[in-house]
């Protein structure tokens, strides 16, 4: 401990070259928590998915939508303990039109039964069951808009032309940090009716079956499959799990894009602190030799030079870990349409100090070893 | 027994493919409580034959013996170890480190004692009161004269009272009266606290305030040790 303040003083003896390095380190790190957020938030959407419930879609192509009387059918197969079934709506928000939420047309009596992770009032619910114009709205798309219980919402739609106005008559709340509370859920059935008088009713997107026991999920889909195989509609059915997964591999190799640009970051980093180190070292060389001539032991040099490069290293860590956690939580808590999923773990602020402190370790390696060598004789002419 | 005993001492150093000799078939003894100027032209060996006797460079041959202990006989980390209990060093040019206050720096060789905090602050005080600089305690280098950043230097050579204090051309870099107090303050500490003094110096007149002075030549002595004044 009583070296500490001679490692602090030689660490902020050039402020500059210290701050500019911690900062090229947070930015670093805030980048890594960043990426690797975005990661675990992926992640998290498939794992949230509830192993009991299975989605039901048309095998031929999610844009195909299925019949409404396949509920009752669904209904009665074996182990099947609750059908419920949505569409998707993909309207824009014309208010913010590069805001995009998502919204579903849901059927009010069941829909929350087989949600039970989205939390709502009874009062919300039972208002939310009454009219057919009624839509429920998460708590941090909400906050976004900052909409409340009775504000009238229009949006303009796109799959389904024409403006659509519902009234906000509950904000449901997530049960975890990891479910999404940024979607709009209003009546399937004002939707149909709308849908029917232009001919097109009773299509849903996709039903969603609970499971009384989840181990059966292979084979009940099997049967589900089986029962509508060559109708005019054949279903596709899968868990919720394998369904979420569906979309993100969409998006390709994202988890392998995002561990080389972090390998890319970090290694940025390390070689602006080892250019740091070495130019703090080189020019200490004679401090160094003076150290050695009280009695330094190079053990004690090396351990004083990889102290400091180590301190650097987790300093912007700190800062570029606890930094990243705080203004992602806020944008995410802001309701922030890019963040709103996004939620920062704790394993990954640990990781990421970790890292800047083995980095940190890393590029103060070779001039720590450079300073245990050098021949005091020879630094004391050079200087 | 003398304090310091070296026999033989041959120093060599090697340039690519060039051997030059340094110092050659050195015999010296230092009794206890000694003051004495080493002198020469440079290039002469003086500077090389005090890093050797602080344990800084190694012979190429012959022995150095200090307080008994056969000094080119022990390991790096041994003799950082012996180095920071018997040895003192003071550099021309002071060589303090400029982010440390006078404080900190004369409390830089108490890091590598046992010594708790109160303790260090003890000596420190004590080194610095000697030297005349206990005001000055907070000041950085940059802050204090060239005699003062000298007086700070001599207080860390001081403060965990060594053997042997070792000082290279220590008045070189100094006005005249600058130099005059630090050779004023090193006779003090040899007479006052008892302290074992070799001096590396050009300057005839710092010379005369050690009891011998001893003359190296093409790293050879060439005059045996005289008194430069009486005791």
């Amino acid at each position: 401990m009583k070296f500490v303040g001679l490692v602090l003083r030689n660490l902020w003896r050039s402020k500059l070259r210290t701050g500019l390095t911690i900062l090229s380190t947070t930015v670093a790190l805030f980048l890594f928590v960043m990426l690797r957020t975005l990661v675990t938030s992926l992640d998290a959407s498939v794992d949230v998915a509830d192993a009991s419930r299975l989605v039901v879609r048309r095998s031929t192509s999610l844009i195909f939508p299925l019949p409404l009387s396949y509920k009752d059918r669904l209904a009665a197969v074996e182990g099947v303990t609750g059908v419920t079934w949505m569409n998707w709506f993909g309207a824009v928000y014309p208010a913010d039109e590069r805001g995009f939420f998502a919204q579903f047309a849901v059927d009010h009596e069941t829909f929350f039964d087989l949600y039970p992770e989205l939390l709502l009032t009874p009062e919300e619910l039972a208002a939310f069951k009454n009219e057919r114009t009624a839509c429920i709205v998460g708590e941090k798309l909400a906050r976004r808009y900052n909409w409340k219980p009775g504000t009238d919402v229009t949006l303009r739609g796109t799959i389904y032309p024409g403006d659509w106005t519902f009234t906000i008559r509950g904000i449901y709340r997530a049960r975890t940090p990891e479910v999404d509370a940024t979607t709009m859920y209003f009546q399937w059935k004002g939707f149909d009716e709308r849908m029917a008088a232009e001919d097109q009713g009773g299509q849903v997107g996709v039903y969603v079956i609970r499971l009384a026991d989840a181990n059966q999920s292979a084979q009940t889909a099997q049967r589900i499959d089986a029962l509508f195989a060559n109708s005019s509609a054949e279903t596709r059915t899968e868990t919720e799990k394998a369904f979420q997964l569906g979309f993100v591999t969409m998006m390709g190799n994202v988890r392998g894009a995002v561990r080389i640009l972090c390998i890319f970051v970090l290694s940025g980093f390390l070689l602006v602190a080892i250019n740091t180190m070495m130019m703090a070292a080189r020019e200490r060389t004679r401090e160094i030799a003076v150290l050695k001539t009280l009695g330094f032991p190079d053990a004690l040099i090396l351990k004083l030079v990889l102290a400091e490069s180590s301190l650097l290293g987790l300093l912007g860590g700190l800062i570029g870990c606890f930094g990243g956690a705080f203004v992602l939580g806020g944008l995410s808590a802001s309701g922030n349409a890019m963040f709103a999923t996004f939620v920062v773990r704790a394993d990954t602020v640990w990781i990421g100090i970790l890292i800047a402190l083995g980095m940190g370790l890393v590029s103060g390696l070779i001039p720590a070893i450079g300073a245990a060598r050098l021949r005091v004789v020879d630094a004391l002419r050079q200087a | 027994m003398s304090l310091v005993d070296v026999e033989g001492l041959r120093k060599v150093y090697h340039r690519d493919s060039l051997e030059i000799p340094v110092l050659d078939s050195i015999q010296l003894r230092i009794e206890a409580r000694d003051f004495l100027a080493l002198m020469g032209p440079s290039g002469s060996g003086k500077s090389t034959l005090l890093n050797l006797l602080g344990g800084i460079d190694r012979p190429t041959a012959g022995r150095i013996v200090i307080g008994g202990e056969d000094i080119g006989a022990l390991k790096s980390g041994a003799l950082a170890k012996w180095r920071a209990q018997h040895i003192g060093f003071i550099f021309q040019l002071y060589n303090l480190i400029p982010v440390l206050t006078a404080f900190g720096n004369v409390e830089l060789p108490l890091l590598l004692t046992p010594l708790s905090r109160r303790e260090r602050r003890e000596h420190v005080m004590s080194a610095l009161r000697i030297v005349g600089l206990e005001d000055r305690v907070h000041h950085y280098p940059r802050q204090l004269s060239g005699g003062q950043e000298q007086r700070v230097a001599i207080a860390r050579a001081i403060v965990s009272d060594p053997t042997l204090l070792l000082a290279d051309e220590p008045t070189g870099d100094l006005d005249s009266n600058s130099a005059a107090e630090i050779l004023t303050l090193l006779e003090r500490l040899n007479v006052e606290h008892g302290k074992t003094i070799v001096m590396v110096t050009h300057d005839p007149h710092a010379a005369e305030r050690a009891h011998r002075v001893l003359h190296l030549d093409k790293g050879r002595m060439t005059a045996a040790a005289a008194p430069a004044r009486s005791r």
